[in-house]
């Protein structure tokens, strides 16, 4: 179908977007990669007024180090992030996540701040970003502030950003030394939405073989409405040292969450799901497989 | 809204709706109809064409997106009379039946083969994920991509299904009783 009629702007900077927004009043919408937001459009479930192309504003894309962090652009598309060098190096989760969502067509336009913003709690990257503890950066008519990952997933679709602030980056605390990743993603044909997934961080002890987990972090993809950050399961973790005791430790990931019931599979079943993925993806990371 | 782009070589400038998808405008306001549409979800990848070199799926970008681009569709693939190898190899290997995905899928080859031009058969059928084929079961595809790929690093083609395939002799069925 064709989209309903709206007013289109494409500022070149981010303090022309800010402006644009406001100015534009509440029925606005931001168009990042326009790979959610189209589809809605075209399918005429949302009736913005007015849209503010984000695409050619520069300072939005790319990816630089500062400090312990790697700052992300939220206009840094898919293809660009799973292929950064330094997103490789210090936050290898996020590229090897990033590589499953949709197909490469969809990855040449789709946005990592797209994909937040949207906040899909199918979407890979918001467990992600959880497991990262990563801090997303708005900027608004008030100014920049700076929002945890933690806080930003509000409900489903829903996210932390007022209608009038614009994501503008993402900082993901680099993970150097004995870290361990693996991002599990269950679908059942390429190019779908996960079923479920288990985004897992994990610190061992030392880098001697036979190590045990120091620290893990736990993100889980289709949960719940929101993206969910699987504490409770974390602890348990601590200590592990075989693939039994994280299998033990894994058992436990699902309670509390309440996720949905649909074609792709029964919310218990989904539970199963996770807790099974949860002991593939710590075991992976935490290099204990053999 | 006054739109620019190079639509296989050719310079058009236009004024579109912003909500101009960038298919229509090339089908309905362009005329270029090579690039078909297959369905409403952004899922079928059959109007798969090139923006700037990079594949994208057409019906999920606006033309005033695509301002001052360059793109390349099926219909401007081949140079002159001759065919693009990706082109050549789905007609010998039969990598098409009722076409209509032909068009997305050969764009999205083309793609692959220009980031990755040794691929193994694992990573042809995931470059394509995004463009479904409901003819083919996809074997024959998968099997063009790797002959236009061995063809492009001046490997030559894979042997072809119809010329190498041995004649078959049929039975008439019940002849024997
Ligand atoms: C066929 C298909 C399959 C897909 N499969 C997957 C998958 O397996 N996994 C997955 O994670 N995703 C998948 N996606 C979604 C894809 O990742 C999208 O790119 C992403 O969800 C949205 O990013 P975008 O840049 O395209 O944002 P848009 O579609 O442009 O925007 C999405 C929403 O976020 C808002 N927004 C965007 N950017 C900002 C910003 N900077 N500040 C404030 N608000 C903003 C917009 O207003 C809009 O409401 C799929 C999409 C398609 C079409
Ligand atoms: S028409 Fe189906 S993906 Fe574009
Ligand atoms: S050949 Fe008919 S859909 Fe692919």
């Amino acid at each position: 179908m064709i989209p309903a009629a709206f007013d289109y702007v494409a500022p070149t900077s981010l303090a022309e977007a800010v402006s644009a927004l406001s100015e534009a009043g509440e029925d606005a919408k931001i168009l990042a990669g326009g790979q959610s937001l189209i589809p809605v459009l075209r399918l005429r479930l949302a009736f913005p007024s007015t849209l503010v192309d984000l695409g050619r504003v520069d300072e939005l894309r790319g990816v630089r180090e500062d400090g312990d962090s790697l700052v992300i652009g939220a206009m840094t598309r898919h293809s660009e992030v799973m292929d950064d060098p330094l997103v490789r190096q210090y936050a290898g989760l996020l590229a090897e996540a990033t590589a499953t969502v949709a197909d490469p067509a969809v990855r040449h336009r789709g946005t990592f701040g797209g994909a937040l913003a949207h906040a899909d709690p199918a979407g890979d990257l918001a467990a992600v970003a959880l497991a990262l503890d990563a801090e997303l950066v708005a900027e608004g008519p008030g100014g920049r502030r700076t929002i945890a990952a933690r806080d930003f997933f509000v409900n489903y679709l829903e996210t932390a950003l007022s209608p009038d602030e614009i994501l503008a980056a993402v900082r993901v605390p680099k993970l150097e030394g004995f870290w361990g990743v693996r991002y599990e993603k269950f679908h059942r044909v390429a190019q779908a939405w996960a079923i479920v997934g288990v985004a897992a961080a994990v610190r061992m002890d030392g880098d001697t073989p036979g190590g045990s987990i120091a620290e893990a972090r736990i993100g889980l993809t289709n949960m719940g409405a929101t993206p969910v950050r699987a504490s409770s399961v974390e602890g348990a973790l601590v200590g592990a040292a075989d693939r039994a005791a994280v299998q033990e430790a894994s058992s436990s990931v699902a309670e509390g969450t309440s996720p949905p019931s649909d074609l792709g599979g029964q919310a218990d079943y989904r539970q199963h799901l996770a807790r099974v993925l949860t002991a593939r993806a710590v075991t992976a990371a935490a290099g204990l497989g053999g | 809204m006054r739109v620019r782009m190079k639509v296989d070589g050719v310079v058009y400038e236009d004024e579109v709706e912003p909500r101009t998808l960038l298919t229509h405008h090339l089908r309905d306001g362009l005329g270029r109809v090579g690039t078909p549409i297959g369905c409403d979800t952004s899922n079928c990848g059959s109007c798969t064409l090139l923006v700037d070199g990079e594949s994208v799926k057409s019906c999920s970008v606006l033309a005033v997106q695509a301002d001052g681009t360059e793109i390349t569709t099926i219909q401007g693939l081949a140079e002159g009379s001759t065919w693009h190898p990706v082109q050549k190899a789905f007609q010998e290997h039969h990598g098409l039946q009722c076409g209509y995905c032909t068009p997305g899928m050969i764009l999205a080859a083309v793609d692959l083969l220009s980031h990755n031009p040794d691929p193994t058969e694992d990573e042809v059928r995931h470059g394509l994920e995004g463009n479904l084929c409901r003819c083919t079961g996809y074997q024959n595809i998968v099997k063009s991509v790797l002959s236009a790929a061995s063809e492009m690093r001046g490997d030559g083609p894979l042997p072809g299904s119809f010329q190498d395939a041995p004649a078959e002799s049929h039975e008439t069925a019940g002849a024997s009783s």
